[in-house]
């Protein structure tokens, strides 16, 4: 993706696909609308005998703000420095009281960068208290190098038995700067010599470090368990560096990735590639089925993708404050045509390949 | 318009509608070849590349750098394997030399 550059968010930008509504239309147009391809809500419901819908609360993903300190090329939240929305205490707490009395069994960090929310470490603390079994923060790692206020976070982390999911797209600095900055894949090293020193990817500690690889271009992932023994040898014999697991996630064609697509001639192949891996062993083991999506603002959505795409969830609760056991209980799940990218090959999820 | 349209490529498994049997029996064996054996299927992806040059396949060459990329393969490490498949093909045309040589060793006294 070498000739495509951003260093703002669409939303700075004033990119028309800052609109959710003109993301929709284009993943609605093109080969849908010819007929030449099957639509995502027909693919499943025929895979299903029936439509997609949630079986129970396993995973409260929460979007905690869009601030970020990188602006990666292929964002789906379109995070970065210019971005101020940020999760308040008050829907913290509101989160705090479901999980409280509901099945969650994982509070799932998300952002932008989730560090970066001045309530963070408050949010961590409380949820650990109320019991939840783990908590995971996707963390973009650089962060824990950028500023002083940050360096104690693996220190945090450890304490609290935070599960640390990182991303890492490649083991090459050329691959990686490129998706996500100059300068990122030094800053990822130096957070992830810090975190094994506090324990992180120990086999004998009981620290967790994953790391997360998205393709850097129009393509999919490979084997996730062969990327997985790749980096480990590479990170290990190149930099001493060792990590538990790794989740090969597909990028879905929204947000700043679908603006790569565009403007780089490559999204009607991509499309094409999505439909034509349709997996419908993935199929059944999507990740919305037993996850809730929370925004920044505490509205409630399938996934963090149906968040990004502003496609609020299909029942009367819409926000966390109202949040109802029912919710979850056979809800009809929303799709589009961006739904393909957790269906092709192997599948994919926050928590990696479904297959 | 080139006789070659990318397009065509999603179409490749189309030819068992003229032949079935036969075609069958092609992308069996393709998709046998291409599974983990002796080799790894990175390795069988560097040789499918370095081939699809030599072969000069514009689908096989898009396919097989699709392919590369989403099994982690780097630039380089591809462009080593297309220099592998050029210098065979290179060393294939030279190595007739030592026919024009022995003939003209035979002919010129």
């Amino acid at each position: 993706m070498g000739q495509f550059k951003s260093l703002q968010s669409l939303h700075k930008r004033q990119s028309p696909l800052a609109q959710t509504e003109h993301q929709l239309k284009i993943l609605e147009d093109g080969i849908f609308t010819s007929g030449e391809a099957p639509r995502f809500g027909d693919r499943i419901q025929q895979t299903l005998g029936g439509a997609l819908k949630t079986t129970q609360l396993d995973i409260l993903q929460v979007n905690l703000g869009y601030m970020c300190n990188q602006v990666c090329a292929h964002c789906h939240v379109d995070a970065g420095p210019d971005r101020k929305e940020i999760m308040t205490k008050q829907t913290m707490q509101h989160c705090l009281e479901v999980i409280e009395s509901s099945s969650v069994k994982t509070l799932d960090l998300t952002g932008g960068a989730p560090e970066m929310n001045p309530n963070f470490r408050w949010f961590v603390t409380q949820a650990k208290a109320k019991g939840v079994k783990e908590i995971i923060v996707r963390s973009n790692l650089t962060i824990i190098v950028a500023n002083k206020k940050y360096h104690d976070l693996p220190e945090f982390f450890a304490r609290h038995q935070v599960h640390v999911v990182s991303s890492m797209p490649h083991w090459t600095k050329e691959k990686t700067d490129r998706q996500r900055g100059s300068g990122v894949f030094e800053d990822s090293i130096k957070a992830l010599k810090m975190l094994n020193d506090v324990g992180y990817g120990n086999p004998e500690s009981n620290l967790v470090l994953d790391l997360v690889y998205n393709p850097s271009g129009a393509f999919l992932p490979g084997d996730q368990d062969d990327l997985c023994q790749d980096f480990k040898r590479r990170l290990d014999e190149g930099f001493g560096i060792k990590f538990n697991g790794l989740f090969a996630l597909t990028n879905l064609p929204i947000s700043r990735f679908l603006d790569y697509l565009i403007a780089s001639d490559n999204y009607e192949d991509y499309m094409w590639t999505l439909v034509e891996s349709y997996n419908p062993a993935a199929a059944r083991a999507v990740m919305c089925l037993n996850t809730l999506s929370v925004s920044w603002e505490g509205y409630l959505y399938d996934c963090d993708f149906n968040q990004m795409l502003e496609m609020p969830i299909n029942h009367k609760s819409q926000h966390i404050s109202d949040y109802e056991p029912e919710v979850m209980d056979g809800r009809l799940i929303k799709v589009s045509q961006h739904c393909y990218g957790c269906t092709a090959g192997a599948g994919s999820s926050c928590q990696g390949a479904v297959t | 318009m080139s006789y070659y349209d990318p397009k065509d490529l999603r179409k490749f498994g189309r030819i068992t509608e003229w032949s079935e049997t036969l075609g069958e029996k092609f992308f069996d064996y393709y998709n046998s070849v291409f599974k983990e054996g002796a080799l790894t299927p990175r390795e069988k992806s560097l040789i499918a590349l370095a081939v699809a040059h030599t072969e000069m396949c514009p689908y096989c060459i898009d396919a097989y750098t699709k392919d590369g990329l989403e099994r982690g393969i780097t630039k380089e490490e591809m462009m080593e394997a297309v220099h592998v498949g050029a210098a065979i093909k290179s060393g294939a045309s030279l190595v007739h030399g030592v026919m024009m040589m022995n003939k003209v060793n035979k002919l010129d006294s």
